[in-house]
C-alpha cells in the first residue's frame, strides 16, 4: 500500500517535471532500467577508445593527433563520470565492469566495426559522434539528475569532436582523388551503422513505453533517428559526400527526409556477436584488465600500508 | 648576450647549434609522446587510460610547440610536420631511452619516472633561456612536467612498495631501462656552447638532481637503485638510435610519406 502511495507521488513528481535524485524513492524498475541504460552507456565510452584508438599512432599531422588523443581522453572521461553516475543507483564500478566483461552487459554495436582508414575517424566523428548528441542531448533532459547532468556535460564536448570530425570529411572530400575515394567509402561504412545506433523500430523495442512514461526517454528510437537523419542529409550535401541510400527522397508535407529499410538481419547479427570487430574488441578489454590486476593489486596494497602508517602515528 | 628574440639575433653557428638542440628536445617528446599513446585504451585501470593519454597529449603537444620553433630557427621554410613527418631516423636526435617499447606497465612507469625528472629539470632551467620563445614554452612545459613527475613518482612508490608482484615488475624494469639513462646527459661541445650563450640547460646540474631524486624515490619505494658502473647507451643524440625507431616512423609518418604534401 505503501509503496502504491510512493509510486504516485514518485509519478507525479516526474509529471510535473521535477528531477529524481539517487537518495529519493524510486521504484524499482526504474532503479535497473537506469543501471543498465548508463552502465551499457559507459562500456560503450571505453570500447569506443578502441576503434579510433588504432589511429591516434597513424594520425596525419601533428594537430589531428592532439585531436584524436583529446577526444578518446574524453571518452574515457566520459566512461568515468558516467560510472559513476551509475553508482548513485546502488551499484559498484567493479561489479558493472565484471558484467560487461563476461559479456552479460551490452555495449553500443558501432564499436564492432573497423576503423579502415584516416577518413574513419572522420566519418565516426560526424556520424557517429552526430547520432551519439542527437540521442544524448535527449538524455540530458531525462528525470535522472545524475544522468541528466552527466549528458549535458557529455553533449558540450561530443558536439567538439562532431566538429572536428567533419572538419576531416570535408578536408578529405576536397583532396586528393585517392582521399576522395577513401572518405566517400568511410561514409558507405559508417552511414547504415549510425542509423542503427538509435535501436530497434519502436514497435520492437521491449523496454521504449516504459522508459518514455517516466521521462528517462523523451522521445522514440525512430523520431529521433529521423531527426538524424535530417540533421545529416544536409551535411552531407555540403561537405561533398553521397549518403549510400538510393531511397532516400524529400518529403515536403512532412519536411523529413525518408530513407530506406535498415538491415535489421545484420543489426541482430552484429548484437548477437558476430560483428567483424566483436571478438577483437571484448579480447582487447579483457586482456587490459587481466594484465593490469597486479597493477590495481600493487595501488590497493599500497593504499593498505599507507592507513597502517598514519594509524600507527596517530 | 642579451635575450634573443628572433633568429636574426643569433650567430648563424648558434642557429645550427640551436636548431639542433630543439630537435633534441622536440624528438624526445615526440617519440615519448607516441609510445605512450599506444596505452590508449588499454591500461590497467580507465583512470590511468586517461592520465596516460593525457600525458601523451602534453608531451606531443610540447614537441609540436619544440619542433615549429626548430623549423623557424632553421630558416629553411619547414614546419612541425614537415620536421616530424619528412626525416628519417638518422635525422632524429631523441633518447633511445623514449624508443623502447612500452613492455608492462612496471617498464612504462620506470622509465616515463626517469624521463619526467629529467624532463622537470631541463623545463626549469630552461625557463630561464635567453632565447625567449624557448622559455616560453618551457615556462608552460614545466608545469605540465611537475604534474607527470607527481604521476610518475606516484606509482614508483605504489608498484615498488606495493606487492611483491609488483615489487619484482618495477625492479626489473628499473634494472632493464637503466642503460637508457647515461644518455641522457652526454653534454657535447654543442650544448656546451650553447650554454655558455645562456640558451640551453645545463645537463651537469640537472644530473645532480636528477641522481638525488631519482634515488631518494627509490629508496622511498624500497627499491634498490641499479649501478652506474654498468655499460651505459651512448649516441642517440648524433643519430645512434635503436631499431625500434625505424618502426615508430614507419607507423607515425604513413600518410604524410604515402601522399607528399596532401592536406588532412
Amino acid at each position: 500500500m505503501e509503496d502504491a502511495n510512493k509510486l504516485k507521488e514518485f509519478e507525479a513528481r516526474i509529471e510535473r517535471g521535477e528531477k529524481i535524485e539517487p537518495k529519493d524513492w524510486m521504484p524499482e524498475r526504474y532503479r535497473t532500467q537506469l543501471i543498465r541504460m548508463i552502465s551499457q552507456h559507459a562500456h560503450s565510452e571505453i570500447v569506443g577508445m578502441l576503434p579510433e584508438g588504432n589511429w591516434i599512432t597513424r594520425a596525419p599531422s601533428l594537430r589531428r593527433k592532439m585531436s584524436l588523443l583529446a577526444k578518446v581522453q574524453d571518452e574515457a572521461g566520459h566512461g568515468l563520470y558516467l560510472y559513476c553516475a551509475a553508482e548513485t543507483l546502488g551499484v559498484d564500478r567493479s561489479e558493472l565492469v565484471g558484467e560487461f566483461l563476461s559479456g552479460k552487459a551490452k555495449y553500443s554495436n558501432i564499436f564492432n566495426y573497423p576503423t579502415l582508414t584516416w577518413a574513419d575517424i572522420g566519418a565516426i566523428g560526424w556520424l557517429v559522434d552526430g547520432a551519439a548528441i542527437v540521442n544524448q542531448t535527449m538524455l540530458a533532459k531525462c528525470s535522472y539528475g545524475p544522468y541528466s547532468r552527466a549528458n549535458l556535460r557529455i553533449c558540450k564536448e561530443e558536439t567538439f569532436h562532431k566538429v572536428q570530425g567533419y572538419e576531416i570529411v570535408c578536408t578529405m572530400a576536397q583532396g586528393r582523388p585517392a582521399q576522395r575515394k577513401m572518405i566517400q567509402d568511410a561514409v558507405n561504412r559508417w552511414w547504415w551503422p549510425s542509423l542503427m545506433m538509435f535501436g530497434p523500430h519502436d514497435k520492437n523495442s521491449p523496454n521504449s513505453a516504459e522508459l518514455m512514461k517516466w521521462k528517462v526517454k523523451l522521445f522514440s528510437n525512430d523520431d529521433l533517428r529521423q531527426r538524424f537523419v535530417n540533421l545529416t542529409v544536409r551535411q552531407a550535401r555540403a561537405a561533398g559526400v553521397t549518403l549510400p541510400d538510393p531511397d532516400l527522397k524529400y518529403n515536403p508535407e512532412t519536411d523529413n527526409w525518408e530513407f530506406g529499410e535498415i538491415n535489421w538481419d545484420e543489426f541482430w547479427s552484429v548484437v548477437r556477436g558476430n560483428g567483424p570487430c566483436n571478438r577483437d574488441r571484448m579480447r582487447a578489454r579483457r586482456r587490459a584488465h587481466v594484465e593490469g590486476a597486479w597493477v590495481r593489486e600493487a595501488a590497493d596494497a599500497y593504499a593498505a600500508k599507507q592507513r597502517a602508517k598514519a594509524a600507527k602515528s596517530a | 648576450m642579451r635575450n634573443a628574440e628572433t633568429k636574426s639575433e643569433l650567430s648563424s653557428r648558434s642557429q645550427q647549434d640551436l636548431f639542433d638542440y630543439l630537435l633534441r628536445l622536440g624528438d624526445d617528446r615526440l617519440v615519448l609522446g607516441h609510445r605512450l599513446s599506444q596505452w590508449c585504451g588499454h591500461g590497467p585501470i580507465l583512470e590511468e587510460d586517461l592520465a596516460l593519454t593525457n600525458i601523451s597529449l602534453d608531451l606531443i603537444g610540447q614537441a609540436k610547440f619544440l619542433l615549429e620553433l626548430a623549423g623557424e630557427v632553421e630558416g629553411k621554410n619547414r614546419s612541425a610536420d614537415d620536421l616530424a613527418y619528412l626525416r628519417e631516423a638518422i635525422d632524429f636526435r631523441c633518447l633511445k631511452l623514449v624508443e623502447q617499447p612500452i613492455g608492462d606497465y612496471a617498464y612504462t612507469i620506470a622509465r616515463q619516472f626517469l624521463f619526467d625528472v629529467y624532463d622537470y629539470y631541463q623545463m626549469e632551467q630552461l625557463c630561464d633561456s635567453k632565447f625567449e620563445k624557448l622559455s616560453a614554452i618551457a615556462a608552460k612545459a614545466v608545469k605540465e612536467a611537475r604534474y607527470h613527475l607527481r604521476h610518475s613518482r606516484q606509482w614508483v612508490l605504489r608498484l615498488g612498495d606495493g606487492t611483491q608482484e609488483s615489487h619484482r615488475r618495477i625492479q626489473t624494469a628499473f634494472d632493464e631501462v637503466w642503460m637508457y639513462t647515461g644518455e641522457m646527459f652526454e653534454a657535447d661541445d654543442l650544448e656546451d656552447r650553447l650554454l655558455e650563450e645562456g640558451l640551453a640547460a645545463d645537463l651537469r646540474t640537472i644530473r645532480t638532481s636528477w641522481a638525488a631524486l631519482v634515488h631518494q624515490t627509490l629508496v622511498e619505494a624500497t627499491l634498490t637503485a641499479p649501478s652506474d658502473e654498468q655499460y651505459m647507451q651512448s649516441g642517440s643524440r648524433k643519430g645512434f638510435h635503436s631499431e625500434y625507431l625505424g618502426h615508430v616512423l614507419s607507423e607515425l609518418q604513413i600518410l604524410p610519406r604515402s601522399y607528399p604534401g596532401a592536406k588532412w
